[in-house]
């Protein structure tokens, strides 16, 4: 009994002291750029972008210091920023060389046109078209004016007659953008039924590609159930207002909405950005492993939380278009297919981070980024490791794919985490009609997809090859059972003959 | 042990019992009957066929295609993965019996464990093939291959109510509503499974504490 005891009391103690001891883990740095694996995993990554420079108003040799910047907008070589809080647009031209900027002049008024006011009010975003002319959001005048080049008025458009939309509405436009045919696309504060279109002679066409109403069966009941006083408290079912619109190469509206909630960004029933055609549909590819809303994960850090909100859009030659979130600072790179290629950034001081991002352009591969609480534009250009992944997609394109090949293993050989180089490497083999090489990068990085394609493939050219082994195979698969009942009988009539019974 | 491994009339009853499984996949009402009236199952053959399902359980997790079944390895554990299968069929046996026994019940502990093993023999014996046949297939034939799966667990459940009915001499009104109610037991036995472990950790924890105090004391 007494050695039960002490046995007892040895193993307490013993359980004790393991207990007590502590297993310390060390937190780990996380890159600047990362990109997720198929499983979600935060993978990191060597940079895809690097900070060039980034310019204040000193460093641009401003006259007056910018206020609150909303807009950025660039053409060709020529950079605009809209300087919201000086109602001024302010036009440079950058230096190709070293990515200086030179300012050639401040846009404060224009001349012509029997308008009485010919100065802006809280200007808000500026476009340009192939002729030269401006289209600018000049916000608290309710106008988008048309100029030419040498800041002639032309014309303008106002608040959009509609019957659905009352006459008195303050018309605030915020954001615009404009097609080849200068037709006018704007998105206007309050105005929650999509994009509002001007034809290009200044009439207001309709308003397209408004976001799909979202709320789910007990939203419904409950309304139906709640008296008038409770039912105006509740949010109202209505299409959500865009943030922020973007023209790209051929003519496709991307759009990108902040004010998303993280239910329904994961069922699926909102999308952070679209892509509008000429009748308003949503034509964005979304193919890839997660959804294209940013950051996957969404929980609380450094107190910040909930989903990414994307404030601008840009969409680069080669199809990549890249989101800018403000709400936890970073740039988030897609394909045409909806992959995440890359992202990076955050909040902060430092060069690479932001305090309130607004607004993102590109010229070519370049990235402009524009923060409106540190008047600043931040200018990213690829690193080697981006210059690589963006020459095998644009070499995939064009059809060159065994410079593709190269590419992509070039971007493997940098970063071995990046799951989009071992997939670019089986499609570019796949093209090639190397099956069984394709089948095994895929394999690697889980594209059950491009997987069975080379598969298929694969499989077919085998039985081609092998198709005497096929048919043998079927004819005994065939033959042979029936073989064996024929044999069984004969041998069962023979036991059962009368001859050789004894 | 080893003249028992010896015993030809021995190993001949195992084979037997073993391919009685087979009988009983296609014949359960008869076949169930047989298995412990006609004593015609073994317990060697039963544990066989658990073997042999858990095998292919965990054989499926490398060698089904990443096209069906893709696979985290970091967030695997083999032991509760194996638990999944052997905790539910523990506590079906022991619920099923502790029921049944009150109820006219013919059938024995021992007997449920045999009749529940051999129903579900269409398990490995489906999923064997089907792990091979899943790496020729394309994502657009999955449909095949979630077929056939569903049906090598339909079969398995259709086998288990059967066998228990012909175990316990139940009519088959009275079978439906045991196997619901060994369904309740089993959560039951959960229930009080999850009341004690949290008292034993709390009683454990009692004496880590004690035993801290000791260690502060002395």
């Amino acid at each position: 009994m007494k050695r039960i005891i002490t046995g007892i009391a040895a193993f307490a103690l013993a359980i004790s002291v393991f207990a007590g001891s502590t297993i310390s883990v060390c937190a780990k740095d996380k890159s600047y750029t990362y990109n997720y694996d198929y499983w979600g995993d935060v993978q990191d990554s060597p940079d895809f972008y690097m900070v060039q420079d980034s310019f204040t108003s000193g460093a641009l040799g401003l006259d007056v210091p910018m206020k609150s910047p909303q807009g950025l907008f660039a053409k060709d070589n020529l950079l605009y920023i809209v300087d919201t809080g000086n109602n001024r647009i302010i036009e440079m031209e950058k230096n190709a060389e070293d990515g200086s900027f030179k300012v050639l002049r401040y846009i404060t008024e224009f001349k012509g046109g029997d308008l009485e006011v010919k100065t802006f009010a809280t200007p808000t975003d500026v476009s340009v078209d192939d002729d030269g002319n401006f289209y600018i959001a000049d916000k608290d005048n309710s106008r988008i004016l048309k100029l030419d080049n040498d800041l002639n008025y032309i014309m303008q458009f106002t608040i959009p007659v509609d019957p659905s939309l009352d006459e008195k509405t303050n018309f605030q436009p915020n954001k615009l953008a404009v097609d080849t045919a200068g037709r006018v696309y704007c998105i206007a504060t309050g105005i929650n039924k999509g994009l509002i279109k001007y034809e290009s002679n200044g009439d207001f066409a309709s308003f397209v590609g408004a976001t799909p109403v979202s709320y789910n069966f007990f939203d419904y009941l409950k309304k139906k159930f709640a008296t008038q006083a409770q039912r105006e408290k509740m949010i109202s079912f209505v299409p959500t207002e865009y943030e922020n619109i973007f023209m790209d190469h051929e003519g496709f509206v991307y759009a990108c909405i902040a004010s998303v909630k993280e239910e329904d960004l994961k069922a699926g029933t909102v999308h952070a950005v679209r892509k509008l055609n000429l009748l308003g549909d949503d034509i964005l590819v979304r193919n890839g492993e997660f959804p294209v809303y940013g950051d996957i994960y969404m929980g609380t850090g450094g107190g910040i939380s909930g989903p990414s909100r994307f404030t601008d859009v840009t969409c680069m030659d080669n199809d990549v278009y890249v989101c800018l979130d403000r709400n936890r600072g970073r740039l988030f790179g897609y394909d045409d297919q909806g992959n995440l290629v890359f992202a990076f950034g955050g909040n902060g001081n430092r060069d690479g981070y932001f305090r309130q991002p607004s607004a993102i352009v590109n010229m070519g591969r370049d990235l402009y980024v524009l923060d409106s609480l540190d008047c600043c534009i931040t200018t990213f250009v690829t690193t080697e490791f981006g210059d690589v992944v963006f020459d095998a997609m644009e070499q995939f394109d064009r059809g060159e794919y065994d410079a593709s090949e190269a590419s992509w293993i070039h971007a493997k050989d940098l970063n071995g985490n990046y799951d989009l180089a071992y997939i670019g490497i089986g499609r570019a083999l796949l093209r090639q009609e190397k099956y069984k090489e394709a089948m095994e990068y895929f394999e690697v990085k889980y594209d059950a997809d491009n997987y069975s394609k080379a598969y298929k493939q694969y499989r077919k050219v085998w039985i081609e090859e092998n198709i005497g082994l096929v048919v043998a195979a079927l004819i005994v698969i065939v033959v042979v059972p029936l073989a064996i009942g024929k044999i069984r009988r004969i041998k069962r009539e023979i036991d059962m003959a009368d001859i050789f019974r004894i | 042990m080893i003249a028992a491994l010896k015993n030809k009339s021995k190993w001949q009853r195992y084979f037997k019992s073993l391919k009685f499984a087979l009988y009983c996949l296609t014949h359960p009402l008869d076949g169930f009957w047989d298995l412990t009236h006609e004593k015609r199952g073994t317990y060697a053959a039963a544990n066989t066929i658990l073997i042999l399902t858990l095998l292919a359980r965990v054989m499926g997790l490398r060698f089904t295609s990443f096209v069906i079944k893709p696979l985290y390895w970091e967030e695997l554990n083999m032991f509760t993965y194996i638990a999944s299968i052997l905790f539910p069929l523990a506590l079906w046996v022991i619920g099923n019996w502790a029921l049944t026994t009150l109820f006219d019940g013919k059938g024995r502990l021992g007997q449920v464990y045999m009749a529940t093993c051999y129903a579900i023999a269409p398990y490995p014996l489906i999923q064997f093939p089907l792990m091979i046949f899943s790496n020729f297939v394309t994502v657009d034939e999955v449909g095949f291959y979630n077929m056939v799966n569903v049906v090598s667990l339909v079969w398995a459940v259709f086998l288990i109510i059967f066998a228990m009915q012909q175990i316990h001499e139940f009519g088959p009104g009275k079978n439906i509503l045991f196997t619901i109610a060994s369904i309740f037991a089993m959560l039951v036995i959960l229930f009080i499974l999850m009341l004690f472990f949290s008292m034993i950790s709390q009683g454990i924890a009692y004496f880590i504490s004690l035993g801290r105090e000791l260690l502060f004391r002395l």
